[in-house]
């Protein structure tokens, strides 16, 4: 496996490809606004879903606030109950940490449920350097890894694959990795997942080592929660012999009572159920039941740079639904690999470049991947503005100003990529300033409306291409205005400078 | 500095703007969200349990304590096991009457030896009638994590209505974190593809519930 989101082109590169393939755009549209619909359906159930949301924003907000508090709590609760924790300041600390824990075992191949957090570090690659053997036991994620691919989505990776495209996948590379798909596979879900299930189940029963994420850690008690539905997870938390979780620092809650929150408003953002098929839950070792050895991987990689962003802090508040990639119009059309991380659509273009800074072309780009429409922020289950933080970092790209890289203080130059992008904010500026250029300006658009072709030239193209230039009408609103009521106000415009 | 001391040195920097007085339980957590969505009777949330169960492709049962080995006998018949596993802390009773041959899951039993048996039967530490879920905490009658995942089809009973609560905020309060825990809706299932939804992809593919009343 050779694929990373490393060296992606800016989003407007990448989602100028993306927005021409129509195969793509239909997955994509379909597939966003079945789970949007549903997920409505799912909050209604609940009168309270206001007051929950509340309540998980401020449990967050508690825990990012003594964030140094909390998980010196859960490092002393997890050795407590049998664990083992590592603390990994970047990713190429994770990854060492985890390659020593593997090669440790002797073992040479693991198996691994889903995690956000091992792509961000590209543990994959970094375990394969090592000679050792990563299998990805999502049926989303083998899918991706299968077809030499990258998630598209945070909850379907696979997303921006329709079924055909599956099939042949499986027909085509399982042999290589294992037991190769069945005699005349079709195209049926059914058959899909079955071949999945064959496929995998060899890897199960012979793993000696597991990787996992959590999408909750419980500081009072030492506890990780990881929540699914296809019961690799479970696979993978209980039949190893070791365990490995590679988990975020922003993961942790106080106490086990907030898991009510949580467990209430994630399972109806993400997947729009009243509760996902599976949730494991597990605190340390257990005699005689799960790994009997289990090893706890906190990460940073940016994230303490996060939180000392006060405005961009709200981030880490996020568990990961894939609501807000859902609404997002720009994401719709677009596809999560223009987003260029692990980290696609509203919540991407705010994580990624807080947590890789802003100084590259990509990261710089990723807070204008948004037509700030506000459906991320009403549809977040723990209430993130991702606008306010998206016009937040729009700030950092242009003027620049002090951030935090790598826990050191420093103060960023503005962009030079989007020098051109001020220019054009200070023309415009010039223009609403100078009311008679701007009406000039408006009349002769008018007069020459049929001239104007369909795609914008230069600059402009980009815009033109994934949208329909909207027409211009035969006289500009002002003219109107005038004509009709103008002079029946009686007075004179004085304020527009004529 | 070890990683332990560079990641809380970072943490506690980027913190200053938080006042010095300020505790980790200061910041304000409304709880003003509701512990139970609506009101019923112990029969109503039973009822609502076996309701959400369908609506998630469990097949529900109802069962008397005299007629509970029958049922299990004419379920595992049904499906056609031939071995079936049963927890340590099972009641002899609930077997009485099964034909398959009985399994008993041993930490020297390996993985692949589960993946040869049929079926499983097992207990429940609680059940959430408002999502339809069961909770598994390896206490009695339920045995470890893996037995109820290995095997295809896994036959769970739940004592009514003394083992249903109502609500996640409940069960949280029954349940003890220091037990590794398994919640259950409805059998595996992935909507991976195309976001169609397929049960059965890792867990057991046939979920039957026995709500087993008085």
């Amino acid at each position: 496996m050779s694929v990373t989101y490393l060296g992606m082109p800016a989003f407007p590169e990448a989602a100028a490809a993306s927005t021409r393939d129509p195969r793509l755009r239909a997955n994509l549209t379909h597939a966003t606004h079945t789970i949007r619909d549903k997920r409505a359906k799912a909050v209604t159930e609940l009168a309270d879903w206001g007051r929950l949301r509340a309540a998980g924003a401020a449990v967050k907000d508690r825990t990012l606030r003594h964030l140094d508090h909390y998980l010196e709590q859960l490092e002393a609760a997890v050795t407590d109950a049998g664990g083992q924790v590592h603390w990994a300041a970047d990713a190429v600390e994770a990854n060492r940490i985890v390659t020593r824990l593997v090669r440790a075992t002797g073992e040479t191949e693991v198996v691994k449920v889903k995690s956000m957090a091992t792509q961000e570090i590209g543990l994959n690659e970094a375990l394969a350097e090592a000679g050792i053997h990563a299998y990805e036991t999502d049926l989303a994620e083998l899918i991706v890894q299968l077809g030499d691919d990258l998630p598209s989505h945070i909850l379907v990776p696979a997303i921006h694959r329709d079924r055909a495209e599956i099939r042949d996948i499986f027909r085509r590379e399982m042999g290589h990795w294992g037991r190769p798909a069945p005699e005349g596979l079709s195209d049926s879900p059914a058959e899909l997942a079955e071949a999945a299930r064959l496929h995998l189940r060899e890897k199960f029963l012979s793993a000696k080592v597991g990787i996992s994420g959590a999408n909750f850690m419980v500081a009072e008690s030492g506890t990780l929660v990881v929540v699914e539905s296809e019961g690799n997870g479970r696979m993978c938390l209980t039949l190893p012999e070791t365990l490995i979780s590679v988990v975020g620092i922003e993961k942790v809650v106080p106490t086990w009572r907030d898991l009510e929150v949580f467990l209430q408003l994630l399972p109806r953002s993400s997947t729009a159920e009243r509760m996902n098929p599976y949730t494991s839950t597990w605190t340390g070792t257990t005699d005689g039941d799960g790994p009997r050895t289990f090893h706890l991987v906190l990460l940073d990689n940016g994230r303490t740079d996060t939180l000392a962003d006060t405005v961009g802090r709200q981030a880490l508040r996020c568990i990961r639904c894939s609501a807000c990639l859902n609404v997002c119009p720009v994401y719709e059309r677009a596809g999560g690999h223009a987003y260029g991380s692990p980290y696609p659509g509203p919540i991407g273009a705010i994580l990624t470049p807080q947590l890789r800074g802003v100084e590259g072309s990509l990261e710089a780009s990723l807070p204008y991947a948004s037509s700030l429409c506000g459906a991320c922020y009403e549809v977040c289950p723990v209430a993130i503005d991702i606008p306010e933080v998206l016009v937040h970092l729009r700030e950092r790209v242009v003027e620049g100003g002090p951030v935090t890289r790598g826990g050191v203080r420093t103060v960023l130059k503005s962009a030079k990529g989007h020098a051109a992008e001020r220019a054009a904010m200070r023309a415009a500026g010039w223009v609403f300033g100078h009311p008679r250029a701007l009406r000039a300006g408006m009349r002769l658009t008018s007069r020459t409306r049929r001239l104007h072709p369909r795609r914008l030239p230069g600059p402009g193209r980009a815009w033109s291409d994934t949208r329909d230039l909207p027409a211009v009408p035969a006289e500009s609103f002002r003219d109107w205005w005038r004509r009709t009521r103008g002079t029946s106000s009686g007075s004179k415009q004085r304020g527009d400078g004529e | 500095m070890s990683g332990r001391d560079v990641v809380l040195a970072r943490v506690r920097r980027a913190l200053q703007d938080v006042p010095r007085g300020e505790g980790p339980k200061d910041p304000p957590v409304p709880r003003d969200y509701l512990r139970v969505h609506g009101s019923r009777t112990p029969a109503e949330s039973v009822n609502l349990l076996a309701e959400n169960l369908v609506d998630y492709r469990a097949i529900v049962h109802r069962s008397e304590p005299g007629e509970l080995d029958m049922l299990i006998m004419r379920l595992l018949a049904e499906r056609g096991a031939e071995t079936v596993l049963v927890p340590p802390g099972l009641p002899p009773s609930w077997m009485a009457a099964a034909d398959p041959v009985r399994i008993h899951d041993r930490a020297a039993s390996t993985p692949r030896e589960l993946d040869a048996v049929d079926s499983v039967v097992t207990g429940c530490a609680l059940a959430i009638a408002e999502t339809g879920t069961l909770v598994l905490d390896g206490g009695h009658a339920q045995g470890r994590r893996r037995i109820t995942l290995v095997p295809d089809h896994h036959i769970c009973v739940v004592r009514v209505p003394e083992q249903v609560v109502d609500s996640v905020p409940q069960a949280l309060e029954r349940l003890a974190p220091a037990r590794p825990l398994t919640w259950i809706s409805g059998p595996s299932a992935t909507s991976d593809i195309e976001l169609g939804r397929v049960e059965g992809v890792h867990g057991p593919r046939r979920l039957e519930v026995i709500l087993l009343a008085g």
